[in-house]
């Protein structure tokens, strides 16, 4: 077995407790400066999130923001970034719903269906960005950007009544027609308080194949080898374009995953008002998360958090963007503090390595006088 | 060994996150001491639509009819936002509440609302809830307050083309949805029944699930400066707060820029350029808002489709303009415009 390394997981664990209490802090000041009572919405946030339907709806969002986090997280290992995970998470939900009010199959195949197009449509969606950077060398943060513009203007265009959407009678919201109860997965009710959709623990689930994936098979080598440096990986015989493209297609196929919970627990349809910003909110998650499933499990537990508590402070007298005050800073402190850590990480090991060679040295001195 | 306890801890973790859901007790937020019903006495509730109060425009409106509610009728008012992005579940959980705090009626500003007042108004059958905008959803305890947005539209392309010298007008909409077509629609129909060689400029600034075009007025300004440049000397705006970047454009090459949702004239932000508002199609939210939480009130609460139309002055075009007063000949022709609509002689259209 491999030794405990204390140090390391200390660093580990002293980035995003830095960057998370800094944040706090922050926002305090940030709330004192304005006038406002520093500790009062803070405290009601955390009542909040002591009751019952609250804390579904935080499990709920947290599903969702899970898969965005991994589908970014699998670039962000390869040194890709993937901007465009909003983008691929809507068109995928789209057209997945469309698939899915069109055809009606059987319980598991119905949803195994449209489950699938929405992989494929991600991963199509994402695959375009892969391609023009193996390719051509576009950067993928470009690409991936305007994609994300391009998918909302084809949505806008798709979701047009002479196209593929459909206008209820007296609504005006354009919808893709309701899916057919054969395609709803089943949820885990919670009584009075509403329920957990059955997707969210597939989403979690999926953290523990990301981890196999990645720290157990030769592919997931490959992909880190090729993020940690191209040429080394290209030098052991990677084939970085195509790991380039094999990255931004998982990547996509996961984003496309994201929208699930929401349309097979709750919606059955994608309309106009289909919550849009999870893959934006995703990024944020994987970087506090560092990448890991662990990590990524619990950042997305606590942007979850900071969503659903703060959404009732409005009724309590406070404004309710304190929440997104709280995320913004968030990500400013997770930035600052990883560097901050990083490079203490790294003069404690020179400081280590030093201690070590001028220790070793000295003994080779006292030998030498004793001889 | 570090695999299977990995996988152990991320188990474990999920297995106590779903537990601590259930084994909580099964306190609800709305179980909170604060509940209005307990102290005696009634209140009403509205959960707004994207933008919030203080839009200047929509959420505004409705807000202005809880206002009036509570000094008129002496009620409480209870107001709740939505958050950016959220989903249908938010929108059950924040219904509910306010239900379950014991408000009547709870309002649903905009057609958002429409699946989550589905799901939660069997749930409370004693609680009349009201949605703006829709009609899809219907209920015992569901009243649906609408709007003949098209033919206010119409009066103010009756307008328009009256006043306009060059024969080009423009419309700028929001966010390309049903229901700012319907207010292109009607606007374009009054303009070509008006003179039926005038050109309508069409525009609109984004599209969905991209709401800035009801938010950002530099997309207005854009558009109207756009529109202008081709000619048009009248621009009718349907954008929220994008609007009134369009009103700034028109007003500063001197032309005419006609409001939407509330007189625009008399609003203290626009003031500097009211001169060039010829007047504004106003959609009276606020009164169906009121009307409702009195018909409670009242202890006969309204339920159903309820639709304010011009007959009803739901919808209408204001004349605040001094100037819009002067030209007599624009004002006969809306009005005789707006005696064939109610006479029902003309069909306004409500998608272009």
């Amino acid at each position: 077995m491999k030794k405990f390394d204390k140090d390391r997981l200390l660093l580990a664990i002293a980035g995003p407790l830095l960057a998370l209490v800094s944040a706090f802090v922050l926002t305090m000041i940030v709330l004192a400066a304005t006038g406002i009572n520093p500790i009062e919405p803070l405290r009601i946030m955390v009542e909040n999130g002591g009751y019952e339907d609250v804390q579904i709806l935080i499990v709920n969002q947290a599903g969702t923001y899970y898969l965005a986090a991994l589908a970014v997280a699998i670039g962000f290992r390869m040194n890709l970034f993937n901007i465009g995970v909003d983008g691929q998470y809507r068109l995928a939900a789209m057209i997945s719903a469309v698939v899915g009010g069109a055809i009606a199959l059987p319980g598991p195949l119905h949803i195994l269906l449209i489950v699938v197009v929405a992989m494929l449509t991600g991963a199509f969606w994402a695959g375009i960005a892969g391609v023009l950077k193996a390719k051509r060398g576009v950067s993928e943060v470009v690409s991936t950007i305007m994609l994300n513009a391009i998918a909302t203007s084809l949505i806008a265009w798709l979701i047009l009544p002479k196209n593929l959407g459909v206008q209820v009678e007296g609504s005006n919201d354009l919808t893709t027609g309701e899916i057919a109860q054969s395609g709803w997965f089943p949820a885990l009710s919670m009584g009075d308080s509403g329920e957990i959709y059955g997707f969210t623990f597939i989403a979690f689930a999926l953290g523990v194949v990301y981890w196999f994936v990645l720290n157990r098979t030769r592919f997931g080598f490959d992909l880190r080898a090729s993020g940690a440096s191209e040429s080394a990986a290209a030098a052991s015989g990677v084939d970085s374009k195509k790991m380039i493209i094999t990255a931004m297609l998982i990547s996509g196929a996961v984003a496309g995953l994201s929208g699930m919970p929401v349309l097979l627990g709750e919606s059955h349809t994608y309309t106009l008002v289909f919550p849009v910003g999870v893959g934006f909110t995703g990024i944020t998650i994987a970087l506090l998360g560092r990448n890991s499933p662990v990590g990524i499990f619990f950042a997305a537990l606590l942007m979850a958090f900071i969503d659903k508590a703060s959404a009732g402070l409005d009724t309590a007298g406070y404004a309710k963007e304190i929440g997104t005050i709280m995320k913004g800073l968030i990500v400013i402190a997770v930035v600052v503090s990883y560097e901050l850590i990083r490079r203490y990480g790294i003069r404690r090991q020179q400081q280590k390595v030093g201690e070590e060679l001028a220790a070793g040295h000295a003994m080779k001195t006292e030998k030498e006088v004793a001889a | 060994m570090r695999r299977i306890t990995r996988i152990a801890t991320v188990g474990i973790a999920s297995a106590a996150l779903a537990l601590s859901a259930t084994a909580c007790g099964g306190k609800k937020s709305s179980d909170a001491s604060s509940s209005p019903s307990e102290s005696g006495q009634k209140s009403a509730a509205i959960a707004y639509d994207i933008g919030g109060r203080g839009d200047q425009s929509f959420n505004d409106a409705a807000y202005a009819g809880l206002k009036k509610a509570e000094t008129d009728l002496k009620i409480k008012g209870a107001e709740a936002e939505p958050t950016d992005g959220e989903g249908e579940a938010d929108k059950v959980q924040r219904l509910t509440e306010l239900a379950r705090k014991g408000n009547n009626p709870v309002i649903g500003v905009g057609f958002a609302y429409a699946p989550a007042i589905k799901k939660v108004a069997p749930k409370f059958p004693k609680t009349t809830f009201g949605i703006i905008d829709d009609t899809s959803v219907t209920g015992e305890n569901i009243a649906n307050l609408v709007f003949n947005e098209e033919q206010g539209s119409y009066l103010a392309g009756v307008a328009a083309a009256k006043a306009s010298k060059t024969g080009t007008v423009g419309f700028i909409g929001g966010v390309e949805v049903p229901l700012i077509k319907k207010f292109e629609a009607g606007f374009a129909q009054g303009v070509k029944d008006t003179n039926p060689n005038a050109k309508v400029l069409s525009a609109y600034l984004t599209q969905p699930p991209n709401f800035d075009g009801f938010a950002k007025p530099d997309l207005g300004k854009a558009a109207a400066q756009g529109q202008l440049d081709a000619g048009a000397d009248v621009i009718y705006a349907a954008a929220g707060l994008a609007g009134s970047g369009a009103i700034e454009a028109a007003s500063a090459k001197g032309k005419w820029a006609i409001g939407v949702d509330s007189d625009q004239y008399n609003q203290a932000g626009l003031a500097k350029y009211k001169d060039s508002i010829l007047t504004s199609v106003t959609k009276d939210v606020s009164d169906s808002v009121f009307n409702l939480i009195k018909s409670v009130e009242d202890g006969k609460p309204a339920t159903g489709e309820i639709r304010y139309g011009l007959d009803k002055d739901g919808v209408g075009l204001a004349d605040s303009n001094p100037k819009y007063k002067e030209m007599t000949d624009v004002i006969a022709a809306v009005e005789k415009a707006k005696a064939d609509i109610i006479a029902k002689k003309i069909t306004v259209k409500t998608a272009p």
